[in-house]
């Protein structure tokens, strides 16, 4: 009898109970239960997740998700951050919303990462959605101040326009104009932009009239003295990122300042500070008992400083900051700064030879030991103990982001110069819900042993120089239950791992590897063995078969796939073909 | 499908293995784990053959890896105060073709004059340029390269000395047909 009536629900009811499932993963488990879920989900799912965008084509994600309102798109592989992927590699996202445009005018939400955004591509968003609200751009290029005028002026709907880390074409600074006396911005984030990119008295009026504006996230081109003004037209903001924080010291500008930061009660979250001179640092202080994340990255300034300000923020829980803060000044934000969840110290001279700070591993050991709560960590310096690291897993068993960068590659253990895989083993052993590392320093196909072994719910490895053979990558993709992406660069992996273990490729989003060992021959045979993977050989030198099959390309670029080949690659990049009668059933 | 095979680890690799080092120098840090004095790990000098006291000549210049460390470029400069159009010390341009559906950056400081800056282009993007001539321009393709420079002016390659080109070359454009043809002519 109760057999019965579960499944006699009518749709509705479900599709009540599924509008209370917004997890993408969850969803996904949702829709294949049964046909029937399937059908019922595909239909109230509002949000499509796509964590690569040549995985499906927008045909196929526009059949299956036919009411739709928010999509979010990741195009190039993670290593085009470090200049790895060449440009014109692809990523565009231009027939996506051609497709979205046709299909449903209805469209409120688009996010996009690491893609190539045209005007063309801005133009056909801000013609094609009436009701369009929110445009995340996070790591995106290929536009200029055109394409965002014609957002501006024709999106009246407009709630967020978010454009971290995007190169923009600088036009014009009078986009900022277009935008209607009626809109009303949440969010504004233009940290991104150059010098002639904005212009401030359209700024001014447009912070003015947003009177629900909560974040604000200017450019590095807005005077400090400028900030003051726009503060007190939004003293509701609770995300603030100043421009230049630099400028004579003069008592008015100060006292103004500081009137201004008061008045914003709700701030949590500040960054910006380019240029920052220390002495208008404490026209923040009324902020900081409240603050919860601070971008201090930017900023110059040196430890005494920064300890100064740090010891005002005892409910920092995200801090990201340059190498100038130094062991000492993590030793006392260990001691203030006990929610703190989240770490980023950045190096400010990286391409020198010799340190130019006094940052060690101390450092990162004096926050694991005084921040219980501590992670996600990114972290740069120039020399590693196994002996700090062990230490570290230890006392902080809830990483589930670690990245470290020894800037020197294949830098060992300074104290006893051996490879540093017993400390990375650790992190993998003792934090285990890691899901992401990065390695660097001296490595040898025992820390992928490790890794192979413990790292159970990792879903993201990088690797850089390291290891000694292709048994370091077999340990990798014969262990880790959990990896989806992998990425590896200059290290001695060849053929056999990648061969043997080829049936893994189809559970993983992706994976790239450059500089390593993999034979032109060796991509062939993936090509043809796999129908569900795009191989990707990627290589300026010109077409690998120019070359004999066992030479090694130059970067390999794997991913699983539901579109079949692509079609808009440039002359540098080859897909190897599928070839039927070689395929595994 | 293979399942886990036995592996060697003599696969002997460095035949095909790509690393990065200097030609001659031979990494030797797996045959030799000696122990040295505290003192001389002090440094941030890769474990190569000088480290071990056999090569008494003064290291070379540390080459700069592309994409290391894995920064992004906004970040490169933080030791300094603001420097528009640089990145770690080069000079990048974006360089587009007309009719060619992708733009490459490139470093203008890397070549040492346009001979060598237009080879780079044509290989770039698979065409060839012509003959230049002060007075007519390129001859001998429909492609003329031109280049935008401060003052927002659109110029053909070649025309100004090469020093006074990289500093005010703002971005390289492939021009194809007519226009390319008129500006080659009587500039």
């Amino acid at each position: 009898m109760h057999k019965k009536m579960m499944f006699s629900f009518p749709d509705e009811v479900l599709e009540h109970v599924f509008s209370f499932i917004q997890s993408d993963k969850d969803r996904n488990s949702v829709s294949m239960v049964c046909k029937s879920w399937y059908e019922i989900e595909r239909w109230c799912r509002r949000k499509v997740f796509v964590g690569n965008c040549y995985s499906v084509s927008p045909r196929m994600v526009i059949r299956r998700f036919p009411e739709f309102r928010s999509i979010e798109l990741k195009g190039k592989p993670h290593f085009a951050d470090f200049n790895l992927v060449p440009d014109g590699w692809g990523g565009y996202v231009f027939p996506w919303i051609a497709e979205m445009a046709g299909a449903f005018p209805w469209l409120e939400e688009i996010k996009l990462k690491r893609m190539v955004v045209t005007d063309e591509s801005l133009e056909l968003i801000a013609k094609s959605f009436k009701n369009f609200k929110v445009l995340v751009l996070s790591s995106c290029e290929g536009f200029s101040t055109d394409g965002l005028a014609a957002i501006a002026a024709s999106c009246k709907n407009l709630k967020e326009l978010d454009l971290r880390d995007c190169e923009v074409d600088d036009l014009s600074g009078h986009w900022l104009s277009h935008f209607p006396d009626t809109v009303s911005l949440v969010s504004l984030n233009i940290s991104c932009l150059g010098s002639d990119e904005v212009s401030f008295s359209a700024l001014e009026r447009l912070v003015g009239r947003c009177t629900n504006l909560r974040t604000l996230r200017l450019n590095r081109a807005v005077p400090l003295d400028k900030i003051a003004n726009i503060l007190r037209r939004a003293p509701h903001l609770v995300e603030f990122g100043t421009g230049t924080y630099a400028a004579d010291l003069r008592p008015d500008v100060y006292s103004d300042l500081a009137g201004a930061f008061s008045s914003c009660k709700e701030l949590k979250s500040l960054s910006g500070f380019w240029d920052l001179v220390p002495a208008y640092l404490p026209a923040i202080y009324p902020a900081c008992s409240k603050l919860t994340s601070l971008n201090l990255s930017y900023a110059t300034i040196q430890s005494p400083d920064l300890i100064k300000l740090l010891s005002q923020c005892p409910n920092l829980q995200r801090l990201l900051v340059l190498d100038y803060i130094e062991d000492s000044g993590l030793e006392a934000l260990a001691s203030t700064c006990k929610d703190l969840q989240e770490l980023r110290v950045f190096p400010s001279d990286p391409f020198g030879a010799e340190p130019n700070v006094s940052l060690t591993e101390r450092g990162l050991v004096a926050v694991s030991s005084g921040c219980p709560k501590l992670q996600s960590v990114l972290y740069f310096c120039r020399r590693m103990s196994n002996e700090a690291l062990v230490t570290i897993a230890k006392n902080c068993p809830n990483f589930t982001r670690f990245r470290l960068c020894i800037i020197e590659p294949r830098t060992a253990d300074y104290l006893t110069l051996e490879p540093l895989d017993v400390g990375f083993g650790a992190i993998v052993q003792y934090c285990k819900d890691l899901q992401r590392l990065s390695l660097s320093g001296l490595l040898t196909d025992r820390v992928f042993e490790y890794i192979g072994t413990y790292a159970k719910k990792l879903e993201m490895l990088s690797v850089a120089f390291a290891g000694d053979s292709d048994l370091g990558l077999h340990h990798v993709l014969s262990g880790c239950e959990s990896l989806r992406k992998l990425e590896i660069r200059d290290c001695p992996f060849g053929d056999k791992a990648l061969l043997a273990n080829a049936a893994k490729l189809d559970t993983m989003r992706s994976l790239w590897m450059s500089s390593c060992a993999v034979s032109f021959g060796a991509c062939k045979l993936l090509g043809q063995k796999m129908p569900r993977l795009n191989v990707e050989v990627i290589d300026e030198r010109g077409p690998p078969d120019s070359r004999p099959e066992s030479c090694p390309v130059d970067k390999l670029y794997i991913y699983r796939t539901v579109a079949g080949p692509r079609f808009d690659m440039p002359p540098f990049v080859w897909t190897m073909e599928d070839d039927p009668s070689l395929q595994l059933s | 499908m293979e399942g886990s095979v036995a592996y060697d680890n003599d696969l002997n690799l460095k035949a095909t293995e790509l690393r990065l080092g200097l030609p001659g120098t031979h990494d030797e840090r797996q045959e030799q784990q000696q122990k040295q004095p505290v003192s001389n790990v002090r440094n941030n000098k890769r474990p190569s053959g000088e480290s071990y006291g056999q090569n008494e000549a003064a290291p070379p210049p540390k080459a700069q890896i592309v994409g290391w460390p894995p920064i992004r470029s906004y970040r490169k400069n933080n030791s300094q105060p603001k420097k528009t159009d640089t990145e770690g010390g080069g000079i990048y341009i974006k360089v587009s073709m007309d009719g060619a559906p992708y733009l490459r950056k490139i470093d203008l400081q890397v070549y040492s004059g346009y001979p060598e800056l237009l080879q780079a282009v044509e290989n770039m993007f698979k065409f060839n340029i012509g003959e230049y001539s002060e007075r007519e321009g390129y001859k001998g393709s429909d492609y003329a390269p031109t280049y935008e420079d401060k003052d927002g002016d659109w110029m053909l390659v070649g025309d100004v000395p090469w020093e006074m080109f990289i500093t005010s070359c703002k971005r390289l454009r492939i021009m194809k047909g007519s226009e390319a043809r008129g500006l080659g002519c009587g500039v």
